[in-house]
């Protein structure tokens, strides 16, 4: 049974992500993806400055046994990095909403529409259940 | 719907909430059982116990049994005695490489082969294609379980439930025909697949829980954990043992894959492919298997392109980042040119050439005595 946040958003391709100050959104994994992935060994995180739309690819994780892509739940630029994950990429399977998340993107328009369009911890539950 | 096939031990994953099972060559495996990182560390500092009852198991007796194992086979089967095993390859005319497997020698007469379950079919379709007069096949894979106990205190665990001293006597690659576990009738062999110490166990498959569930309970104050198949690649990987379908193929001969040791080209009565891989070797191998270690950050995996003066000069077959050294290697059949230890190339990783090295291979070797390194 896989840990699903109440109050962050899901998008269909595992990643969470939560508000933060004024217009930046911190992104991650969910606890589901960091299960199925297994033992995490590496992380490209994404590039600071880089404008993504939601849905790109901004990076990778791999495990022993696979390479996963990261995409962005939103669209915006990024603008902060978690560079603890370079030398403690198992960071994301302890703690895959707090130390563990990965990115955070400052959205241009309204958080909380960049937010509505992504799935709500129920909607998530469904899909991974 | 493919309907995956089931080892005789699949009702007993179930009693272990933390395990994956994935579609490995039509076979529901597991990949894991609690998680690669801590089987792989079991096995190098203690135990662990797999499942691969789907591995095969062909048997071939008779007469000519010996003439026939030779004829199929590079290694040179006569210098087997009763009890003893060999690792050994297929070929075919082309010198390319049907599959990898162990010969088991019973007596003269009675031969076991264990080969790959991706190539159980293929490899007795072969077989059977050029079988001599005096020799006979018999494919016991589905009745015959395989577990593999495997670590520094394999042996240890192995006494506790079995003859003890014929445990602690049975050299590397030799094998008991009729041992006795838990009142199960066992094939006990001195062999694996992870680079440590340790046995395989070949069962009738109506007795592989039994005996499982015997290793386990005997293992586990000792630390002993199941493992699944993702530590046994990774363990494999590190030891520079190869997998068939990665390192061997049957567009890669034995000798490209660096496995000549196991080629006996001037052995009595020859062997299938022995003339294509004379040529080779008199022309020179064009490629060879060798072991990177990337020197910028990144993972080298299976199929990606591997660079040399802005040109391909070969793919990487198996890669990860090795659990026991830490260190981001690969297997890579490379261009002959680049294969020389310390040769600097480049790995496409997702679009980027980031830089690694030609470094020795095995990337891990077992302490002579004591327990696991770190």
């Amino acid at each position: 049974m896989s840990d699903i946040k109440e109050n962050y958003v899901y998008s269909r391709e595992h990643e969470w992500a939560a508000k933060a100050e004024g217009q930046i959104v911190r992104i991650g994994i969910s606890d589901h993806a960091q299960s199925q992935l297994g033992d995490i060994v590496f992380v490209e995180l994404p590039q600071l400055g880089a404008k993504v739309d939601a849905g790109d690819s901004i990076g990778s994780i791999e495990s022993v046994k696979t390479v996963s892509e990261l995409y962005s739940p939103v669209s915006g630029t990024v603008r902060r990095v978690n560079e603890t994950l370079l030398e403690q990429p198992e960071l994301i399977n302890e703690q895959p909403y707090e130390g563990g998340w990965i990115a955070e993107v400052e959205v241009e328009g309204q958080v909380g529409e960049a937010l509505a369009a992504l799935l709500t911890a129920e909607q998530y539950r469904e899909l991974v259940e | 719907m493919t309907i995956l096939k089931h080892t005789p031990l699949f009702s007993l994953y179930a009693e272990h909430p933390g395990i994956r099972c994935i579609d490995f060559g039509g076979w529901e495996l597991p990949v894991q059982f609690s998680g690669i990182g801590a089987e792989h560390a079991a096995v190098r500092e203690r135990a662990a116990l797999f499942d691969v009852s789907h591995m095969g198991e062909i048997w071939v007796t008779g007469r000519q049994a010996e003439a026939y194992v030779q004829q199929m086979t590079t290694n040179d089967v006569t210098r087997l005695t009763d009890g003893a095993a060999q690792y050994t390859l297929m070929c075919n005319a082309e010198g390319g490489t049907v599959d990898d497997l162990l010969v088991y020698r019973v007596s003269a007469e009675r031969y076991m082969l264990v080969v790959n379950a991706a190539n159980i079919d293929k490899d007795y379709e072969w077989l059977q294609q050029h079988l001599l007069p005096g020799a006979a096949l018999d494919n016991r894979s589905e009745a015959t379980a395989l577990l593999a106990l495997q670590g520094p205190l394999a042996g240890t665990v192995l006494s506790r439930l079995t003859d003890a001293p014929a445990v602690h006597g049975l050299a590397p690659f030799h094998f008991l025909p009729e041992a006795v576990i838990s009142g199960c009738k066992v094939l006990l062999s001195r062999t694996g697949y992870t680079g440590e110490n340790g046995f395989e166990i070949y069962a009738n498959a109506a007795d592989a829980p039994v005996i499982w569930r015997a290793i386990m309970q005997a293992g586990e104050p000792a630390g002993l954990v199941p493992a699944g198949l993702g530590a046994r690649d990774t363990l494999r990987f590190e030891a520079g043992l190869p997998l068939y379908g990665q390192e061997l193929s049957p567009a890669i001969s034995p000798l490209e894959a660096g496995l000549g040791l196991f080629v006996k080209l001037d052995k009595d009565g020859g062997f299938i492919g022995r003339e294509a891989l004379v040529r080779q070797k008199e022309a020179g191998l064009k490629r060879k298997l060798v072991g990177i270690e990337m020197r910028e950050r990144g993972i080298p995996r299976s199929h990606y392109q591997v660079y040399a003066m802005g040109r391909p000069i070969g793919e990487v077959t198996s890669g990860t980042q090795s659990p026991t050294l830490k260190r981001n290697l690969g297997l890579a059949l490379l261009e002959i040119g680049y294969t020389a230890v310390g040769t600097e190339v480049e790995v496409d990783i997702r679009g980027k050439r980031l830089k690694a090295e030609v470094v020795k291979t095995p990337f891990y070797r077992r302490p002579l005595s004591g327990k696991g390194v770190k």
